[in-house]
Formats: C-alpha cells, sequence, structure tokens
C-alpha cells in the first residue's frame, strides 16, 4: 500500500478531479434555484441561469438609456482602469522603496519602522480621510489601493531582497560595482520576479478596495452596479457581476503568472516544478 | 616590498578572539592554500583580506597600504555556493565585469561595445571550457561548471588576489581533478596570486606553493573564547609537492577535531 502522499493524478484527470468542485456548486445552486422557483415564479433571491443570462446580456449589449452608453463596458473599463492605476502606482513603489530599503542599510534604518507602522493601518479605516482629503473622484478610490498595497509590496520586496545571498553582493564588488550599479544589476533584476508575484497576490486585496471605494463613492464601475442594484434585491445582476469580476481577477493573474514564467524563466526553475 | 603583508593581526568579535597573533608576508604569484579544523578562523581570515570584516588590532596591508575595508576589483573571490548571478546567462555573467566599467549609469552595453565585450567574455569562456553553455542559465548547470563559471567571471577584473573559499567543496572526485588542473593553468598563466580554503589536505597539497594551517594553539579551559586561532604551520610545498609524514598524519587528525595535538607551539 502506498503513502497518501505518493499518490498524484494524472494530467488529464487532474483537469477532471479540478472540474468536480464546480460541478457540485452549479448543481446545489440549480437545485436550490428551482426550489425556489416553483414556490413563487417571481423569486429574486436565486434566480434561473436563463434570467441571469438575458440580464446580463442585456447589460452588456444595451445603451443604457440615462447614460447612452453600455453600463457593463463603461463599468468594466472605469474599474480595471482605477485598479491597474492603483497597482501600477504600488508596484512601482513597492519596487523603488523595496530596492532602497533592502540593498542600503543606512535607508532602512530610516524608512522600515514608518513602512511597518503605516501596513498596519487599517486602509479602510482611513478611507474617510482620503474621501476628505482627495474629494469622491478617481484619486481617492486609486489611493486607497495604493495605501492598501504598495507597504505590503515594500515589506515583501525589502525582505526578499536581504534575503539574497550577501556572496552576491560582495562578487558584484568584486567585480568593480559601484552601489549604484549593485541596486541595479543585482537587486533589481532579482526582485523583478519577486514583485510580479507578490502582485498577483495584492491583486486579491486590491479588488476588495477597489470595490469598497466604489460601493461608496462613484458613478460607474463594478462595485458601483453591485452595490446600486442591491437595493432591488436585482441577484440577477449582482450574481454575473460576481462571476464576472472573478474571471477579471482570474485573467489577470493568469496573464501575470505567464508574463513571469516568459520573462524570468531563471526565477521559476528555482521554484520548483509543482503544480 | 611584499604583495600582502600582515603584523600582529588580531580579529575579534566582542569579547570572542578569533584569530591572534598572525604575520607573514606574501609575494606576488604565491597560491597559499589554507586548512585547519571548522570554525578555526579560516573563513573570518578570508573575509578580512576580502574587506568584508575589519581587523580589530595590528597590521594588514597590500602594496604597503592598508587593506581597503570593503571588496574591490583588485581582489577576486569564489564560494562555495552563490558565487554567480542566477538571473544571468552565462555569457551576461562573465560580461558583468566590463559592462560594469563601462557604463557607471546603466552597467549595460550596447551596439560596439557590447559586442566586443561579447567576444572578451566568449573568449574567456572558451577557455574554462564552457563555450557550449553561452545562453544557458546558472540553475542549468552542473556544480562543476557553475564553478567554472564563477571563476572565469572572477578572473574577467583581473584580479592581484584571488580568493577562493572551499570551491570545489561541492563538487564530485572527478570533477574536482579538472577543476585543479584549471586553477593550476589560469594561475600560471595570469600570474595570479590565490588563496585558497579547503578540507582536503591532499588538495592543499596539490595545488598550493605554501600551506598554512590554522589551528588554536593556547587554551584556556574556563574561557574558551580567551585565545584565538592562528598559523601553526607554515609550510613552503616543494616540487614534489607530498606532504610531510608527520604533518599530514597530524593535520588528518585535527580535521578530525583532535586539535590538542597541537600544544606544542611551531613558528
Amino acid at each position: 500500500m502506498k503513502r497518501l502522499i505518493n499518490y498524484t493524478p494524472s494530467r488529464g484527470s487532474r483537469w477532471l478531479i479540478g472540474l468536480v468542485p464546480f460541478g457540485i456548486i452549479a448543481l446545489a445552486y440549480l437545485v436550490l434555484s428551482n426550489a425556489r422557483l416553483a414556490g413563487n415564479p417571481n423569486d429574486r433571491l436565486l434566480p434561473s441561469p436563463a434570467t441571469m443570462v438575458e440580464t446580463f446580456t442585456q447589460l452588456a449589449t444595451q445603451a443604457s438609456v440615462r447614460t447612452g452608453t453600455i453600463p457593463l463596458w463603461d463599468d468594466t473599463f472605469a474599474s480595471l482602469e482605477r485598479l491597474g492605476l492603483g497597482i501600477a502606482i504600488s508596484a512601482l513603489i513597492g519596487l523603488v522603496v523595496g530596492v532602497l530599503n533592502g540593498g542600503l542599510p543606512l535607508m532602512r534604518a530610516k524608512l522600515s519602522p514608518l513602512v511597518t507602522v503605516v501596513s498596519l493601518i487599517p486602509p479602510m479605516a482611513i478611507l474617510p480621510v482620503l474621501f476628505i482629503a482627495f474629494g469622491t473622484g478617481e484619486m481617492a478610490k486609486v489611493a486607497l489601493i495604493v495605501i492598501g498595497v504598495a507597504p505590503f509590496l515594500v515589506r515583501d520586496l525589502q525582505s526578499h531582497a536581504m534575503r539574497l545571498p550577501d556572496e552576491q553582493l560582495i562578487k558584484a564588488q568584486t567585480l568593480g560595482a559601484s552601489s549604484w550599479q549593485v541596486l541595479l544589476r543585482v537587486l533589481l533584476p532579482q526582485l523583478m520576479p519577486r514583485l510580479m508575484a507578490s502582485t498577483r497576490l495584492a491583486l486579491g486585496s486590491a479588488w476588495l478596495f477597489l470595490i469598497a471605494a466604489e460601493a461608496i463613492a462613484a458613478q460607474e464601475g463594478l462595485g458601483y452596479r453591485i452595490f446600486l442594484v442591491r437595493r432591488y434585491l436585482a441577484m440577477d445582476v449582482i450574481l454575473p457581476y460576481v462571476v464576472w469580476i472573478t474571471l477579471l481577477a482570474f485573467v489577470i493573474d493568469r496573464v501575470l503568472a505567464l508574463t513571469s514564467q516568459r520573462l524570468f524563466p531563471w526565477f521559476h526553475a528555482e521554484e520548483g516544478g509543482k503544480s | 616590498m611584499s604583495l600582502l603583508e600582515a603584523r600582529h593581526l588580531e580579529k575579534r568579535y566582542g569579547d570572542q578572539i578569533v584569530l591572534e597573533r598572525i604575520g607573514f608576508r606574501v609575494e606576488t604569484g604565491e597560491f597559499v592554500t589554507l586548512v585547519g579544523a571548522s570554525g578555526c578562523g579560516k573563513t573570518t581570515f578570508l573575509k578580512l583580506l576580502l574587506g568584508t570584516e575589519r581587523i580589530s588590532r595590528g597590521a594588514l596591508t597590500l602594496d604597503d597600504r592598508p587593506l581597503p575595508d570593503e571588496p574591490g576589483p583588485d581582489r577576486g573571490v569564489v564560494f562555495q555556493r552563490y558565487s554567480v548571478f542566477p538571473h544571468l546567462t552565462v555569457l551576461c555573467n562573465v560580461m558583468m565585469a566590463e559592462e560594469l566599467a563601462g557604463s557607471r549609469w546603466l552597467g549595460k552595453l550596447f551596439g560596439a561595445a557590447r559586442r566586443r565585450a561579447v567576444e572578451t567574455a566568449r573568449a574567456r569562456l572558451e577557455e574554462v571550457g564552457l563555450a557550449h553553455a553561452l545562453h544557458k542559465y546558472p540553475h542549468e548547470l552542473s556544480g562543476g561548471m557553475q564553478q567554472r563559471l564563477a571563476i572565469a567571471q572572477a578572473l574577467m577584473m583581473r584580479p592581484r588576489i584571488l580568493l577562493l573559499d572551499e570551491p570545489f567543496g561541492a563538487l564530485d572526485p572527478g570533477i574536482r581533478q579538472d577543476m585543479h588542473a584549471l586553477i593550476t593553468r589560469l594561475w600560471r598563466e595570469q600570474q595570479l596570486t590565490i588563496f585558497m580554503i579547503t578540507h582536503d589536505v591532499k588538495e592543499a597539497f596539490a595545488l598550493g606553493t605554501r600551506l598554512w594551517v590554522f589551528d588554536k594553539i593556547r587554551h584556556d579551559p574556563q574561557a574558551p573564547e580567551a585565545y584565538g586561532a592562528t598559523i601553526t604551520y607554515d609550510l613552503a610545498i616543494g616540487e614534489n609537492r607530498r606532504p610531510p609524514e608527520d604533518l599530514g598524519r597530524t593535520v588528518d587528525a585535527m580535521n578530525e577535531g583532535w586539535t590538542q595535538t597541537f600544544q606544542e607551539t611551531p613558528i
């Protein structure tokens, strides 16, 4: 009898096994939805898949009477713009401060305590401050994402920079590198794949901050829409929107993962080929 | 004038003395091998030469000037591990030195300058037998190939002193033989001065022109930290490259931890 840890699924069956939980959840939803709709055909809480597809198609193809544009695309672009901007700014801050903190002990002594404290502030608690400071426009939402994500990236990159073997820094110096050149040619390139990995992890909280900010003050956006239709118990809008957001998040995650594998093969070789 | 000279050198961390009463002169072209039990300060000594640690007392001079207290291009180094940059291909690893020297702000060369650097690096890699692996990353190389790469990379700056910290410690015996031939050839061709730490006394005799044994000769059982290690044997290795009978035995015994055998003071 082999040990359980030594059983690995074959390639084909891995897919199949992975799909099973999805199937079970879908089936459970169908059963529950059917039961409710049988009792009350106008039930709003668990709409049938057909209703949801119909509503979603409508949102995705027909211009809204009020604004003259298509709501789904408006929402998607608005949200992705905020998310992208927030993540890009965070990544830039994370990389610059992370490299400086990780590479220069003098800088670390000054900035590290500040970064640690800032990263402990619950971003949602200072959302009102952001709204007061930046108004309820785009700036406040992007700022919330940056405040929530950047300190995490800084800390992660800094600790990764400090874990790089000293031998490499010494080696670079024996090759004649200046401080700047060590940061640029040794630390920075080795932190890039790490940045990609941390960004993938941080995307979850970035979405959280985005939707929270949109729920409170926005004119369009995925989070705005969900919280808008909540008043009418419009589950036929909310559920497809949640699936849509999940799909977007999944695609972004995969794109980052594949880009990283393509650009930094040496990094992923070290990780070991476990899937 | 000696290339490297130490007088009454001492290194301590707080109250703990690691090295004491060390004095020597080393001339250009010598190949010094360092042996001794684990934890007796060989690596600390190498760090002093490298400049990552500072001496606590005494003097350590290179060309009669105090050794700089940070690593520099005049002293190349190969460690047992982590000596090459994992994010660069073999070719880029070796080009690194020239790129750093040629481009102060970007640390990268372009166009004709880059082509020249590629040619130099390619020639150097051919010398160490890595011409077939130019575009591989270090993780795709075997341990021996990685060390070949590390040596090629360290020699790009034409260092005056090459420091080797157990460079072949993790390699198979067969590969070691190849590496010995390589390092001997490079040492002769480029008139290097080499310091090499090794655990293998045979290796020390096979490669070096001079052998140093590091050991603690003074012991205080109540305060084991009160005395540090020093160079207990400083042997010129002759052409026959065979260890004297008694020394081979004593050093072997010492490697197994019998430090007490060295109670009488040599040098």
